[in-house]
């Protein structure tokens, strides 16, 4: 059984604030919607287009605040899983040198003893474990 | 300017309604911001937390859960064992009263004992099918899942104790220390699946230089959980401790080095002492760094034993420690750590040969948790 990968995640959004960007989102669609019947002609408002520009903007506005909010909730889950590597071991033989990575098994110890080698019958030891993180490029300082 | 802007702006628009609307809204949210600004703030402040909170709640059920499953999986239990866990993991050890310090030490081991025997007791009746190693193992999973318990209750205590009183200073505090917490929380996130699987951890590391070191010599037991192996090295006899492995444990060098400093009537040259230490930030992971003084953590206990015991006998003390960050102390070994092992072991050797001669007698005393680690 090696199993030892895996993330926890936790996936908690606020159905309030989920509540305010879906309504806040609705409404900014309809004022584009509405604008953009305006600027058509579909809906008469006279030869002032004032009204229909500040509807345009203030849909737009509505619809970048919801989009961020979402990105930004969307981040933050992310930043909310713990992923744990996989640990490897690694056996030699200590007779003929042959070398071998596997994952972790439940029961595994450095310097335990495990099978007969399959090339010479010497025996095989553990003689590693551990995990290798692969990170991020580090940001570089000056001093 | 801003009621220039706004005059812009109601001509930008081409009517003076807009203006006065736009005046009215500025002046609204000037007013607000005023009155209710730092309330805002506590606000966002208390949502930070609370996100962190969930997550800390997460993890705190995970642990639990590993902690179940696997004394499930290995103890075999008749009953099934969910109370005594959350029993367990309101386990609290209070420390010895320190109006009068003299003699506080052995009150603190005294204590201490207590309870390492009151928590192997308890896994043992948990998981009666475990042996000795996945007893130590699944005690270090016990604690981790309880020290995961005690984050969570404290944070969400400081949460509610702010939301309650509307305390800025109370918010405040908490929401600033709370990176902090959680990269501790994490860390111990990743050490549960470690300690229930049984694999090296970070501050292993010592105890794995002093593995290397003992590797082909018979071992003979030593003070509580200790082993100690005879090697010769360039002429110099090494007395090599560590914890008893490969079961999670970090045993008693302090009662270990005393008692071969004894059995040889004080004669030792030089005492060694190999640890994991704190890295701080910008240090490279894994970079090894020589000094003198016992490097040992842990409440003291082992340190003030270590350095009674030199001190009768005027022994000289050297410390190789191999740095890393708490998080990586108690989660899994990286390959960073175990490669520098080999520098550990080269500078272990170099301090030896350098600073004994021929026929001397040292201690090699590898410390930390040797969960996962044979010899």
């Amino acid at each position: 059984m090696s199993g030892n990968t895996g993330s926890i995640t936790a996936s908690k959004i606020s159905s309030f604030v989920l509540l305010v960007v879906f309504i806040t989102l609705a409404l900014s669609l309809v004022a584009i919607i509405f604008a953009a019947a305006i600027v058509g002609g579909f809906v008469s408002a006279g030869n002032d287009m004032t009204g229909a520009y500040v509807l345009l903007a203030l849909g737009v506005l509505g619809v970048a605040i919801c989009t961020y909010v979402l990105a930004e909730t969307r981040r933050r889950l992310l930043k909310l899983k713990i992923v744990v590597p996989p640990v490897m071991t690694t056996i030699e033989c200590r007779k003929c040198g042959i070398k071998t990575v596997r994952d972790f098994q439940r029961g595994d110890y450095i310097f335990k003893e495990t099978e007969p080698c399959q090339k010479c019958s010497g025996m095989m030891l553990i003689t590693a474990i551990y995990r290798e993180v692969k990170e991020k490029e580090k940001e570089r300082f000056p001093f | 300017m801003l009621l220039a802007t706004q005059t812009k702006l109601g001509q930008l628009i081409g009517t003076s309604d807009w203006t006065v609307v736009l005046n009215v809204l500025f002046y609204v949210i000037f007013i607000v911001f005023i009155f209710y600004g730092q309330r805002i703030q506590m606000y966002v402040m208390l949502r930070e937390v609370e996100v962190s909170l969930y997550k800390l709640k997460f993890i705190k059920e995970e642990g639990r859960k590993v902690a179940i499953e696997t004394i499930r999986e290995i103890g075999k239990p008749q009953a099934d064992p969910t109370d005594k866990v959350d029993r367990f993991l309101e386990y609290f050890t209070i420390g010895p009263q320190n109006l009068d310090p003299a003699g506080i030490v052995s009150k603190l081991e005294h204590i201490l004992d207590v309870r390492d025997t009151r928590f192997k007791d308890e896994v043992k009746s948990m998981a009666p099918a475990s042996d000795e190693t996945q007893v130590n193992n699944l005690e270090n999973t016990l604690e981790a899942a309880s020290a995961l318990n005690f984050i969570y209750k404290v944070i969400r205590h400081y949460y509610l104790l702010g939301k309650k009183t509307m305390s800025l200073y109370v918010i405040m505090q908490i929401q600033m220390i709370l990176p902090l917490v959680m990269r501790e929380a994490e860390a111990y996130a990743s050490a549960l699946k470690a300690f229930a699987y049984g694999q090296p951890i970070g501050d292993g590391a010592g105890a794995l230089v002093a593995a290397r070191l003992m590797y082909g010599y018979e071992p003979r037991k030593i003070a509580k959980d200790c082993v100690v192996a005879t090697v010769p090295y360039e002429g110099r006899t090494a007395f090599v401790i560590k914890a008893e492995g490969p079961g999670g444990n970090v045993g008693k060098p302090g009662d270990a080095i005393k008692e071969v400093i004894e059995e040889n009537e004080g004669k030792i040259a030089m005492v060694v002492m190999i640890d994991a230490a704190l890295k701080l930030e910008g240090e490279e992971l894994g970079e090894v760094a020589e000094g003198v003084g016992a490097a040992i953590g842990g409440p003291g206990v082992d340190q003030y034993k270590i350095e009674e015991s030199l001190l009768k006998y005027h022994i000289a003390i050297n410390a190789v420690v191999i740095k890393e960050d708490v998080g990586d102390a108690v989660s899994p070994l990286r390959k960073e750590e175990f490669d520098s092992t080999d520098k550990a072991l080269e500078r272990v050797k170099q301090v030896v040969v350098e600073k004994t001669k021929e026929g001397d007698k040292v201690i090699i005393a590898g410390i930390g948790n040797t969960i996962g680690i044979g010899q």
